[in-house]
């Protein structure tokens, strides 16, 4: 399977890897898939007072589709308002990084893990 | 081996040539071309010579007659003529087959061809967590009208050696045919059709350096073991396989089976000290590093591992320079784990975390310790991207979390 030079050089370096505090009440955090499916996403997001994402990292267990896609939405997301970021398409994903059919659900998964993580977010932040 | 900086280490997908094989076979791609079955002229024993002599070579390497070998296309024919073969002839006396569900694919399929138009009973043994069949099982499996065993000699992707000498016996006892499929377990372990009560075997030219294309069937003759051939044509190979011989292709086979035959001890011995080096030094970074499959009965030639917290296909695209096999099959359309982990009961999230790794003739210590390099290296970078090992390393236990499967 050839893969396009957008998802190696995600896969091969990946940006914002790494954890943000799950704790803390400008973080929301969104695990989704499964293991037993071959693939976890967690994406974690920072949000300022006026809703702009500032910060967003991710850890992947998965193929380096998934792992690319995740790596793409949080460079997406970062500077975005959460409503906006809230809006991003599993088909933008899926385009920009040419994915091949068996691995569209890679970027479901990414469209996925940006949801969870800023319902997580307005979760803790809607008292 | 290295050929174009990536290191080949499938030995069980395919093994390269022994360059001695490809200059047995030469001449018969030149001016020995003539048809082995051509009784009355030059040309034509010259090529039968060849024939005859590789099949004392197969024959020799199991314990055979030479009378008893049937050259074919290669396993996959074999099974197919062994079971539907034998099936076809004694069908109408004994309609039950015994096989196991982590055989080859073309073991099962020919028994489910059976089932679904031939009115035949399979059973499938189960196997244990080590890959191995339990004997107690096979022999509360035998019934009245059990026809014939089916169970393979060494693993393809597994690299475990069942038991066969003690099924040979359970069968020989039930008046059952004992076929197995030995395509993995020719030249890397001893057999002996007789010592072991083997009435049908299936051999491959390609997994033990000799050419694609050509294999062989071994067909007992004392108790006479009868065969209906799926091939109608001239009556070659004593009626079982009707086509003419390649010469070129039965010498290679001939000539791989001599050289494995000959050498089967020495390269043993130099794969177990591969292995033991292979093994070591990922053990010496990596934790958390499973084989599957016995850590005994196996060949030296095959390690299957998980990587656990890293998935496999992800590892193989980061190990670019190494020809190895993604043991959760997730490469393939299905996106499943492989068939034969799940049987083993390796855990599903386990399951996408291996590779097969296959050691073999032509695998130097330069090429392991490249191998351990590469693997290593990215086994640490892809589980710092892990946030399963995220978890495991903060003490949380991923069983317990409920996952939302998709």
């Amino acid at each position: 399977m050839a893969y396009s030079k957008e998802l190696i050089d995600h896969y091969e370096k990946p940006r914002n890897v790494g954890s943000l505090d799950k704790e803390s009440k400008e973080v929301g955090t969104g695990l989704v898939g499964a293991p037993a499916c071959g693939d976890v996403m967690k994406l974690q997001i920072k949000v300022d007072e006026k809703g702009v994402i500032e910060d967003a990292k991710f850890k992947t267990f998965g193929c380096g589709s998934a792992i690319a896609s995740s790596s793409l939405i949080t460079e997406w997301v970062k500077g975005k308002n959460i409503d906006d970021a809230n809006k991003i398409k599993n088909t933008e994903i899926a385009k920009h990084l040419a994915l091949p059919p068996v691995k569209i659900h890679c970027s479901v998964l990414a469209e996925d893990a940006i949801k969870a993580a800023i319902s997580d977010y307005k979760k803790k932040n809607s008292t | 081996m290295i050929v174009a900086g990536k290191v080949y280490l499938d030995y069980q997908a395919t093994t390269p040539m022994d360059p001695r094989v490809l200059e047995s076979m030469l001449p018969y791609f030149n001016d020995r071309f003539g048809n082995p079955h051509s009784r009355n002229h030059f040309f034509g024993w010259e090529a039968e010579e060849a024939t005859e002599i590789a099949r004392e070579h197969v024959a020799k390497i199991i314990n055979a007659s030479p009378k008893e070998i049937v050259f074919t296309s290669g396993a996959t024919e074999s099974n197919n003529l062994a079971i539907k073969g034998v099936a076809n002839f004694y069908g109408d006396k004994k309609n039950h087959i015994i096989t196991c569900v982590t055989e080859h694919k073309c073991v099962l399929e020919s028994c489910r061809y059976l089932n679904e138009n031939q009115n035949f009973d399979i059973t499938y043994l189960p196997v244990n967590q080590d890959g191995l069949i339990d004997l107690k099982k096979l022999k509360e499996s035998f019934r009245e009208n059990t026809l014939m065993v089916s169970i393979m000699g060494v693993h393809n992707e597994i690299g475990v050696i069942q038991p066969l000498q003690e099924i040979g016996s359970l069968c020989r006892e039930n008046n059952v045919f004992f076929h197995t499929d030995c395509a993995q377990a020719i030249g890397k372990i001893p057999l002996d059709v007789n010592k072991m009560n083997i009435d049908l075997m299936s051999i491959s030219g390609h997994k033990i350096y000799g050419p694609k294309g050509v294999g062989a069937l071994f067909v007992r003759r004392k108790p006479r073991v009868r065969i209906k051939t799926i091939m109608s044509g001239g009556g070659q190979e004593r009626g079982m396989r009707s086509g003419t011989l390649s010469p070129a292709l039965c010498a290679g086979l001939g000539e791989a089976c001599r050289i494995s035959f000959n050498e089967m001890a020495q390269e043993n011995k130099r794969l177990e000290m591969l292995k033991e080096r292979l093994m070591n030094g990922i053990n010496s970074v990596c934790k958390d590093v499973y084989l599957n499959g016995s850590e005994d009965k196996r060949i030296p030639g095959n390690l299957n591992l998980s990587f656990a917290y890293v998935e496999g296909e992800s590892l193989m695209m980061g190990i670019k320079d190494l020809a190895v096999s993604s043991g959760s099959a997730c490469t393939s359309a299905s996106l499943e784990p492989s068939y034969v982990l799940r049987a083993l009961g390796v855990e599903e999230e386990l399951a996408h975390t291996s590779l097969r790794i296959g050691l073999g003739r032509f695998t130097t210590e330069k090429d392991v310790d490249k191998a351990v390099e590469n693997i290593v290296k990215e086994v640490v970078r892809l589980r710092a991207l892990s946030p399963l090992w995220e978890m495991a390393q903060e003490g949380i236990d991923i069983s317990k979390i409920e996952w939302a499967e998709h």
